[in-house]
């Protein structure tokens, strides 16, 4: 099932009525989530993707555009109506139920044509508990399993009815980090297994990039960027985010283009055709540093940690907006770790110029 | 476990609660099972030097003493009425109330307030109620407005409370004014139950067309079910010992003029013992004893059994 989001906006009164403050929670989204697809909604906390992942429910309505399941207006269905699958961050399972319990309810909602006979029930619940491996916990209360089983149960709750669209809303935020590294993988097997469009919020780019077919990046309730995850982080379109992607972080300096050469302190560090001079911010992934001798950019030398395949220099740099420059090379490439400053040679690809007020991606042809 | 050398302290802080609850609490009941086993025991006997018979004399007396059965009967009839109808309506209120936004701080107060008032104050306004003032002629001169909203509906009027009334329309004023009673509090009990249910349980089952009949009684009972629980232990030891509302509305004779005692109670058997014969009045608070921790124990099974987590 294909979602579109059109023009949606959400605004929450003001809680204190003489000041008046209202919060757009989201401002204006139009996007289109592909059906059958893993869509990761992402951004810092209070950006707004909780609150779109509620409308997409329908527990929350939406202040003003509309969102459509395939062809179908939903945006007037109430929640009861719209046949979503949603997987709570507490999980929300009914303490009192067993296992077995939980997975049935939605099923014994179900009324008329669409109700099943009790022994279809419960092919259905062990179908949908053997997809998330827990057909073994059947009997047990939720307060018997463990955080990452019952995150499973509470996936399967919500899968068991077929839904249209399964929503998650933090669903790994729970999970100690062996845990998450293994959910989320499960997470994307199911979703591949049942081919349902699922869509899942988090403010953890890592996880987000990991599983997802599509990435939506989203500010303070507007939308940032939408693409499949490689493609933001190799094309983010302004400067935030390009620093919410990667890890580790991206590296960002002032800098100014004169003449089409980019300047970052002293040095003339790469030729950036085509973008008009101007003070710059510059950011330049870890991977985009090349050690090189006599390599344009010049750096202080901190130090050097060696994590097996890849090394990491740390170094200083008096333009450099982040405390500590950090760039990712190859183990092969030995470096003195007693050497002062180290010099590099900058890949064009992996450096991205913003413009200083609007922060807005400036681009440059790379040849 | 506190250092030994600082157990003096606690033990210091704990000294006045100790002391009090020994003269007060342990003391009495100690006495109370020693004067049930001393036949015929009276204080002023014992005072005066007599010396009693060791033996269950006074249970005895207690079983085969005129009245006896008519409180005994009294009591469990008012418990068994009062505490399901009580505890259902407030259920019903307490949801009701939950669901509401406009007027529930209001609400909430409007049906908090008899438990503030004073029990004997509102058995004077229920007596009045349910009063019938007797005139000269056929018709009486006054009814209470029970009778009026009776009339209003075409009924005749019953005669609820006064003289040559019948036990059903007693017991039923009782019940009324017994259930008006205990609401508040099982209803503050059961409104903050449902007030701490997590909301994202309400949230799941919408999320999963659950109908409102199906949330109410798969989801918002088994979660209320601890405090529902607790209201009706509660409810039921109460009830065993009701007097004071009886009081309230029909006097100290504890019945209808011409009628004494025929709704008498326990309490109210235990309470007319004492200062005539002490042996018995212990032996009867023994027995009421006995009948609460059998219903309590009952009532803690069935609720292990039906109550979840």
């Amino acid at each position: 099932m294909k979602v579109v989001l059109q023009n949606l906006t959400k605004i929450f009164p003001s809680r204190n009525k003489k000041s008046g403050e209202e919060v757009v929670a989201v401002n204006d989204f139009t996007f289109e989530i592909p059906d059958g697809k893993l869509i990761g909604l992402l951004g810092p906390s209070g950006c707004g993707k909780s609150t779109t992942l509620y409308m997409i429910s329908g527990l929350q309505k939406p202040t003003a555009g509309q969102i459509f399941f395939g062809d179908d207006d939903v945006t007037e269905l109430p929640t009861e109506s719209r046949g979503v699958g949603l997987v709570f961050q507490n999980y929300a399972l009914y303490p009192h139920m067993t296992v077995k319990q939980n997975i049935l309810f939605p099923l014994q909602n179900l009324k008329g044509a669409d109700r099943m006979s009790k022994t279809e029930m419960l092919e259905r619940a062990t179908a949908a508990a053997k997809l998330v491996q827990i057909d073994n916990l059947m009997e047990r209360k939720p307060n018997e399993l463990s955080g990452g089983q019952q995150q499973r149960v509470a996936i399967a709750r919500a899968l068991v009815k077929m839904p249209r669209v399964l929503l998650l809303d933090e669903p790994l935020s729970n999970l100690d980090a062996r845990l998450r590294l293994q959910t989320r993988e499960e997470i994307r097997r199911i979703q591949r297994e049942t081919g349902i469009t699922t869509i899942f919020v988090t403010h953890d780019q890592e996880e987000a990039m990991s599983i997802s077919d599509m990435i939506v990046v989203m500010k303070l309730g507007v939308l940032q960027q939408i693409g499949a995850p490689q493609e933001v982080y190799d094309d983010p379109h302004n400067l935030f985010v390009a620093k919410f992607l990667g890890t580790p972080p991206i590296n960002v300096f002032e800098g100014t283009v004169s003449g089409g050469k980019l300047i970052i302190g002293e040095e003339a560090v790469l030729d950036v055709p085509g973008i008009a001079d101007q003070e710059v911010y510059v950011g330049i992934r870890p991977e985009g540093f090349v050690p090189e001798d006599n390599g344009p950019m010049t750096c202080q030398l901190s130090s050097v940690e060696v994590m097996g395949r890849d090394s990491s220099l740390v170094s200083t740099h008096a333009a450099s907006l982040n405390p500590l420059v950090r760039a990712i090379i190859d183990s092969d490439i030995k470096i003195d770790p007693a050497a002062e400053t180290v010099n590099f040679s900058l890949k064009p690809r992996k450096v991205f110029i913003f413009n200083k007020e609007t922060e807005e991606r400036i681009y440059f042809e790379v040849n | 476990m506190v250092d030994s050398k600082h157990q003096w302290k606690a033990w210091l802080y704990l000294a006045p609660a100790i002391v009090l609850l020994l003269i007060f609490t342990v003391w009495p009941i100690f006495n109370t099972v020693r004067m049930s086993l001393l036949e015929g025991y009276t204080t002023m006997k014992d005072v005066a030097g007599v010396s009693f018979n060791f033996g269950i004399g006074n249970f005895k007396n207690v079983l085969e003493y005129h009245g006896f059965i008519t409180c005994l009967k009294n009591t469990i009839l008012l418990c068994v009425l009062t505490v399901p109808i009580s505890t259902f309506l407030a259920l019903l209120i307490a949801v009701a109330l939950n669901s509401i936004k406009p007027l529930q701080r209001f609400l909430q107060t409007v049906f908090f307030l008899p438990y503030v008032t004073n029990s004997i104050a509102i058995g004077m306004v229920f007596a009045a109620m349910f009063n019938m003032i007797i005139g000269g002629g056929v018709r009486p001169d006054s009814v209470g407005i029970v009778n009026n909203v009776l009339e209003a509906f075409g009924f005749d009027y019953v005669n609820w409370m006064n003289v040559g009334s019948e036990y059903w329309a007693n017991i039923v004023v009782m019940v009324v004014y017994i259930v008006w009673n205990a609401l508040p509090f099982k209803i503050l009990i059961l409104l903050g139950g449902l007030q701490s249910v997590n909301k994202q349980y309400y949230e799941a089952a919408r999320v999963d067309s659950t109908p409102r009949w199906r949330v109410f009684t798969k989801i918002t009972i088994p979660l209320l079910s601890p405090m529902l629980a607790y209201v009706i232990i509660t409810g039921f030891i109460g009830g065993f010992k009701e007097y004071s509302s009886i009081v309230g509305i029909f006097g100290e004779k504890m019945g209808p003029v011409g009628q004494q005692y025929s709704l008498d109670t326990m309490v109210g058997f235990i309470y007319r013992a004492i200062g005539n014969n002490e042996g018995r009045a212990s032996a009867a608070a023994l027995i009421l004893f006995g009948i609460i921790f059998v219903v309590t124990m009952i009532n803690l099974y069935v609720s292990k059994k039906k109550t979840h987590y």
